[in-house]
């Protein structure tokens, strides 16, 4: 058998489709095209438009800078794809290699790449979800429809959740002149991705702002009128707070519901794939033909002990997508693994946040440049002696070199001295997570290579 | 003269018209050591992340050991006078002033500031041009050096009556940077502090002037600094604003002239952009890899030991990243010694990297963009008279001195 002949012809002729037509499916689809796939390429979405990007609905557009229609993803090159959109897939034929559709319909592959994402986690009782002026913020006519909200002019807005998200859509509406209660049940905003330390920092840019932030409290229900609309909302310390607008951003769920039951290792927490962005099935044992990308994925990663990281993160979208396609379409001593490293950005309250490595993992955290209460400033975390994340406030040109010690998993505290030492608090201290689950340490690995086609892992020796 | 080391071979004048052969030289090892003194690191790579190493400073006070390979140091002096610039100071004080300024230029607070120059900047250009004439010109002296400086006297907000005496100023100032060899020194830095006197007088009257009745050009609004990073003393902003005309104009000079010097010898590329002006995006994006105006940045200093790839270099020692030489770098650019303005991978270091980078990027761009399309369409058959032309002793700031070029005419 001559497994070279079927790659040139699967390259050539063969049926390429990927599920989930937004940023990961449409730079995947693009990466096919540009390293010479020429067989049928079909992209199933079940949005009615085509794919636009996300990162600007909760802050351009909800300041009314941007409209939600104009945030259509640039396009790189032509495509000549079979575009089904507005049609979900409602189920997986692992065997027959086929896509069910919801319209009956069923799409043959001959590799298929899932890119399906997550959608906005709902408030969790359906019939206060249901209220008018109550919103999650996922998609475009979300970010449209509470726009038009606030541009209305609502007394009150409430946030529930104060995660990046939900902090970006307070800001935007302090910068309307809106008043807004933001109700948290950590014990301070970003607590959860970027620890308490940070958490105090972020704490203050909402009351500076004028937010009325109530932390360490749950939302236990939201109230509504005779006519259906929400009015008010309860709190877990008891009080009540009259709101017009009410804003669910408790984090995402993700789209694997239409795998169920097709064998693929799909869940809940994503749909976990190897380092070469191939699905495993139940079993844990890997596929040939099914890959994955984006929000949806779940993959190891070396640098951060083999764990099964899930990034919600743009970059790692595309980063992914492109490993993924390129490794649809190659031999096995060709393919690539996503060895990216995480990275986010944010910008909330005029201030511009980066991170990098994976913040949430570390134990401790030190400042190394600027200040806190300034709110220009790099702070590293340290995860068993090393370096594994980073975050920046108006800092984010420093964030390459900070990427890089993460992945020559470079010794925390770091030794050396910086230009702009940090104005207050130098030194380590606890990083203050809410729940420090501190995953087993591994070997130590260190990522190198600066292309995609040269990146390696190795192991070195721990450090003494 | 055989002795020369590689730094000095670099910055000698006689290989001004071609140091990219020395810059391979210098990607041979990943840090360049002689006896001169400086390190020098040319691999895009190393170059890349040392811009973005919080333990390297652009401060003057950090140097222990001088830098004895030339001349190195020159391209961004405002003779001792004024305060330093942002270009040469470190954070915190970097970040407030950068800040202040970029208020009225840049996003996020002035989104249109430089494209709302756009028609401006066309009629600029077309004037010149329409005031070319006869059958040989110096693109240097009618074209490429009148135009930024024009600019920056719009940015600045600089009354039309005064922008001749301005340009004056601008300049003996820019001759400093630039000394002709042979030339009688101390006559010419005895203009140059006249007019550097004469220059500050009248920025000093007219930032007066301006927080008295704010306009809505970048002087008054640097005097003004209504921000949360506060207002800039008097001499800030006069250091901000002599920043600005020095690196804001010679950068520009010279990627205008390397442009038009590049296109006519790639008459393709040149026959491209005629029929195409949309070709400029890109062509200027390749042009400021292929050679780029600020060749190296030569004023870091370590402010710790620091290791680059397996050696040390000294707190204190003068080191050089040799931007240039990183975009000529085989190790990141297929085929770098091609001029390729179809180029799709083409992050460059040409306007630097991390927080010094190039403040004046985008108008640097528009600017180019506009003035190679314009020229591109309508200099009637330009020929060079001279190839390579006469360079500018800056190694720093490398461009043609003169470009002179024979034409059949301008279209109209
Ligand atoms: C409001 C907001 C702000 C953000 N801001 C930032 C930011 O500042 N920085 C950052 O790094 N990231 C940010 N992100 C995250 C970033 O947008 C995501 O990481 C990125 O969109 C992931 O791309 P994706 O293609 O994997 O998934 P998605 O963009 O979620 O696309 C998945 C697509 O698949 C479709 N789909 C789902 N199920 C099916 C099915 N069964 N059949 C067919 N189609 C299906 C979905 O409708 C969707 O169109 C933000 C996200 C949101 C929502």
């Amino acid at each position: 058998m001559n497994g070279d002949g079927w790659l040139e012809q699967l390259r050539r002729e063969g049926r390429i489709v990927i599920v989930g037509a937004s940023l990961a499916g449409l730079r995947a689809a693009e990466t096919l095209r540009d390293e010479g796939f020429t067989g049928s390429l079909t992209l199933i979405g079940d949005e009615p438009c085509g794919p636009y990007d996300r990162p600007p609905l909760s802050k351009q557009v909800l300041l009314g800078m941007a409209s939600a229609e104009h945030t259509a993803l640039p396009r790189r090159r032509e495509l000549d794809a079979h575009w089904r959109l507005g049609s979900a897939a409602t189920g997986l034929d692992m065997a027959a290699r086929r896509v069910k559709l919801a319209d009956g319909d069923e799409v043959e592959y001959d590799r298929l790449l899932i890119t399906t994402g997550v959608r906005a986690r709902p408030w969790p009782h359906p019939a206060e979800a249901a209220l008018d002026g109550v919103f999650v913020l996922r998609g475009r006519d979300d970010s449209a429809a509470l726009e038009r909200r606030l541009a209305a002019g609502p007394r009150r807005v409430l946030v529930i959740g104060a995660g990046f998200t939900g902090s970006e859509i307070a800001s935007a509406c302090r910068e309307r002149g809106l008043a807004v209660t933001v109700a948290e049940r950590g014990s301070a905003p970003l607590v959860g991705a970027l620890g308490g330390v940070i958490g105090e920092v972020a704490t203050q840019m909402h009351l500076d702002a004028g937010v009325d932030l109530r932390c360490s409290v749950t939302v236990t229900a939201l109230q509504g009128d005779a006519a259906g609309r929400v009015r008010s909302v309860a709190l877990s310390d008891g009080s009540t707070v009259d709101a017009d607008v009410v804003v669910v951003s408790l984090g995402a769920i993700r789209n694997t519901d239409w795998l169920a039951g097709s064998g693929l290792g799909a869940g809940p927490r994503g749909i976990a794939c190897d380092a070469g962005c191939r699905a495993f099935d139940v079993r844990g044992i890997v596929t040939d033909d099914v890959f994955v990308a984006g929000d949806v994925a779940r993959a190891p990663h070396p640098l951060f002990g083999y764990q099964f990281l899930s990034l919600e993160h743009w970059g790692n979208a595309v980063e992914q997508a492109q490993i993924a396609a390129h490794n649809m379409i190659s031999a096995a001593h060709d393919r690539r693994p996503h060895l990216w490293v995480p990275a986010f950005w944010s910008s909330q309250f005029g201030v511009n946040i980066k991170s990098v490595g994976v913040p949430s993992m570390g134990e401790e955290i030190m400042v190394t440049q600027g200040s806190l209460t300034g709110r220009r400033f790099t702070a590293v975390y340290g995860h068993q002696g090393r370096v594994i994340g980073a975050v920046t406030f108006d800092h984010g040109r420093w964030l390459p070199f900070y990427e890089d010690l993460i992945q020559r998993t470079a010794p925390f505290p770091p030794p050396f001295p910086t230009m702009d030492p940090p104005k207050e608090g130098a030194g380590p201290r606890p990083a203050g997570f809410p729940d420090p689950s501190v995953p087993t340490h591994g070997p130590t690995v260190t990522v190198s290579g600066y292309s995609p086609a040269d990146r390696t892992v190795a192991f070195t020796p721990g450090r003494a | 003269m055989t002795d020369l080391s590689l730094l000095q071979q670099i910055t000698d004048y006689s290989n001004r018209h071609d140091p990219y052969p020395l810059y391979a030289r210098l990607r041979e090892k990943p840090v360049h050591h002689d006896a001169t003194g400086p390190y020098a690191v040319g691999g895009y790579h190393l170059v890349r992340a040392l811009l973005h190493d919080p333990r390297i400073s652009s401060e003057r006070r950090y140097r222990t050991v001088p830098d004895t390979a030339v001349s190195g140091e020159q391209g961004d002096d405002t003779g001792g006078v004024l305060p330093p610039n942002f270009l040469r100071l470190d954070p915190p004080e970097h970040d407030r002033l950068r800040a202040i300024t970029n208020r009225p230029f840049g996003p996020p607070h002035s989104p249109h500031r430089v494209d709302g120059m756009r028609g401006e900047l066309k009629t600029i250009v077309t004037d010149l041009v329409d005031a070319l004439d006869g059958d040989e010109i110096d693109l240097v002296e009618r074209f490429s050096y009148p135009f930024p400086v024009t600019v920056i006297c719009r940015l600045l907000g600089i009354p039309r009556e005064d922008e001749s005496r301005f340009h004056g100023w601008a300049d003996t100032l820019v001759a400093t940077l630039d000394p002709l060899p042979g030339q009688d020194a101390t006559e010419r830095d005895r203009s140059a502090q006249q007019a550097r006197i004469e220059l500050g007088l009248y920025l000093n009257g007219l930032i007066e002037e301006r927080r008295k009745t704010p306009g809505d050009d970048m002087l008054s609004q640097l005097a003004v600094g209504d921000g949360p990073e506060g207002r800039m003393s008097s001499m800030e902003v006069l250091s901000t604003a002599a920043l600005l005309l020095i690196a804001g104009h010679e950068t520009t000079v010279n990627l205008i002239t390397n442009g038009m010097l590049t296109l006519l010898r790639h008459p393709e590329v040149l026959e491209r952009l005629r029929a195409d002006e949309r070709l400029a995006v890109p062509l200027v994006e390749e042009l400021l890899r292929y050679e780029p105006p600020v060749q190296m940045i030569p004023s870091r200093t370590p402010i710790t030991d620091i290791e680059v790839a397996g050696t040390t270099i000294p707190k204190g020692a003068p080191l050089w990243l040799v931007v240039a030489a990183g975009n000529r770098d085989p190790k990141r650019f297929a085929d770098p010694d091609r001029f390729d303005p179809d180029r799709v991978d083409i992050q460059h270091l040409g306007l630097g990297s991390g927080i010094h980078s190039c403040f004046g990027a985008p108008l640097a761009r528009l600017e180019a963009q506009l003035a190679l399309a314009e020229l591109a369409r309508r200099l009637e058959r330009p020929r060079l008279v001279e190839d390579p032309p006469p360079y500018r002793t800056n190694a720093v700031l490398r461009g043609p001195r003169q470009l002179r070029l024979a034409i059949d005419g301008v279209r109209r």
